[in-house]
């Protein structure tokens, strides 16, 4: 398997406090890497760092062996704990908006058979995240399930080279999470994704992943605490893969297509 | 049971909320009847019939002069001033707001100005607006410009920045542009926000526009109170009064209602 992603000697410091130090990873395509650590190690920070959203003070991010530009980009999704979904847009509109903007750049609407086709697209995504029969609510009339679900339908559609989750079920309760892990497994092997997750949940880091990785500090200074970043101690990779979930028998939510 | 948790009804809310305006009223009420059974021409505090009667000849017959209903062309021509200016206010404050709460560059460049020009008194500006444009009817338009517009301005530009991080790094994820981000994530995300900001304004307009008209005009609502007040005619201007205060309730009511209309996604889960 090629490193689709690589990161190499990568360093985050804010001000004279160190975050990150020489993280150096490879990620192969098809992989589902979980990232987890102690608050403040740096999870979230290196997510953002993949993501774009912020820039590493040193060290390089090669994504198919091109440096990556320092800002968002199509070729990553990503879908947060929070306010992934747009609530001025209904859910069909939320999807809608990824293949709105790649074709029509300036008016960022589609009219005619160009709308018909991008809603035929969208629709089917949101089938396959089942909410095939929530197309016209809006955001703030789902559930917190649900409008994950719509998050990773509006990543998807883009088809991102790497799908990145910032913690994407820590608010949901046990039986919706559930659900979610199912639904995730699932598109990753329909879609061949390749997933970055941090998490703080372990189980949840070592059901879904292929690979976990363990931010923390290797050294630490008693006396300046922020003077030593977190890197990656742990990096278990997981041969024994669990078997894809069996289809549920008896599930918490209260129809088929798991409208939680 | 604790006065925090008392919960009001709709018809008993109607019922409250009319008794302390009911309660005035009579008040006044008996306090004109008490100065009028002392003075029978008093013109301080006058009576409905006194009102109704100095009203009618305004509402009703033409201007000898001018040959026009008063009240009705003070109305319209108030109105005019203070929908151009809301209207050039509200424009502005979209376009200028966007750009400043979406561009950073664009933010740091004209931010302090925007900022400057809000912290001046309007009024200490309307000299400068009548060497400018004039007594006419550009200066007055434009004090309600300066007067509400650089508030608006600022609160559309924060209320965008303030738009969660997360939202704009997912937009670019999904391929958009900055063009494409302020058309389609900012501006929809703005405009309930921008009728809520001249919500706010109205107040503030119809205190430039009344000061405008009370300084330098020959018609309009602020004129024709200044102008009466040389009489002492209570009687005219406490029925221009309520007036004002009725359109301007009509206003608030029509931008509320337009804004639930327009953007049920921008109040409340049950839409």
């Amino acid at each position: 398997m090629s490193a689709l992603l690589s990161l190499n000697n990568i360093w985050v410091e804010y001000g004279d406090k160190v975050v990150l130090e020489r993280v150096s990873l490879e990620i192969a395509a098809g992989s589902f890497v979980s990232i987890i650590g102690p608050s403040g190690a740096g999870k979230s920070s290196l997510l953002r760092i993949i993501l774009g959203q912020e820039t590493p003070t040193r060290g390089s991010i090669l994504l198919d062996g091109i440096p990556l530009k320092p800002e968002c980009g199509p070729d990553r999704g990503v879908v947060f704990q929070r306010y992934s979904v747009f609530p001025h847009l209904s859910v069909l509109g939320n999807t809608l908006f990824g293949l709105e903007c790649a074709q029509a750049p300036f008016t960022a609407r589609l009219f005619g058979a160009r709308r018909r086709a991008a809603m035929q697209e969208a629709e089917n995504m949101l089938a396959a995240v089942g909410l095939g029969d929530s197309l016209h609510l809006y955001p703030a009339q789902m559930s917190g399930g649900m409008q994950q679900r719509l998050a990773i339908a509006q990543a998807l559609i883009k088809r991102p080279r790497i799908l990145l989750l910032d913690e994407p079920f820590g608010a949901l309760d046990p039986g919706i999470k559930a659900d979610m892990h199912a639904l995730i497994t699932r598109l990753w092997t329909d879609y061949a994704l390749t997933v970055v997750m941090v998490t703080h949940d372990i189980r949840e880091a070592f059901t879904l992943g292929t690979r976990v990785l363990t931010l923390d500090k290797r050294r630490h200074d008693p006396h300046a605490p922020h003077r030593f970043g977190a890197t990656a101690v742990y990096d278990l990779p997981l041969t024994k893969r669990i078997s894809p979930p069996k289809e549920k028998d008896k599930s918490i939510t209260l129809d088929d297509i798991c409208n939680n | 049971m604790r006065w925090v948790n008392r919960r009001i009804g709709r018809g008993n809310s109607i019922l409250l909320g009319a008794l302390p305006i009911l309660l005035l009223a009579l008040v006044y009420l008996v306090a004109a009847a008490g100065r009028h059974a002392a003075n029978p021409s008093d013109k301080i505090l006058p009576l409905p019939s006194g009102m109704a009667e100095a009203m009618a000849a305004l509402l009703f017959q033409p201007d000898p002069l001018s040959g026009t209903l008063i009240f009705w062309a003070d109305t319209f021509a108030s109105l005019q001033r203070l929908g151009l200016g809301l209207g050039v206010s509200t424009l502005s404050a979209l376009l200028v707001g966007l750009l400043l709460g979406v561009l950073p560059p664009v933010r740091a460049t004209f931010g302090p100005l925007v900022t400057g020009i809000a912290v001046i008194p309007p009024i200490a500006l309307l000299p400068i607006l009548f060497i400018a444009f004039g007594l006419g009817e550009t200066s007055k338009v434009m004090l309600i410009f300066i007067g509400i517009a650089p508030f608006m301005i600022r609160d559309v530009a924060a209320h965008i920045t303030a738009l969660p991080r997360e939202q704009i790094a997912k937009a670019q994820t999904l391929g958009a542009s900055s063009w494409q981000l302020m058309l389609r994530v900012a501006l929809p995300q703005a405009m309930p926000r921008l009728i809520q900001a001249v919500r706010l304004s109205l107040g503030p307009a119809w205190v430039f526009l009344i000061s405008a008209e009370a300084i330098a005009s020959d018609i309009g609502l602020g004129y024709r109170i200044f102008l009466v007040r040389r009489y002492l005619s209570m009687d005219i201007i406490l029925p221009y009064v309520a007036w004002i205060a009725l359109l301007a309730i009509v206003i608030d009511l029509m931008l509320s209602w337009t804004s639930r209309r327009l953007f049920p996604w921008a109040h409340g889960a049950n839409h």
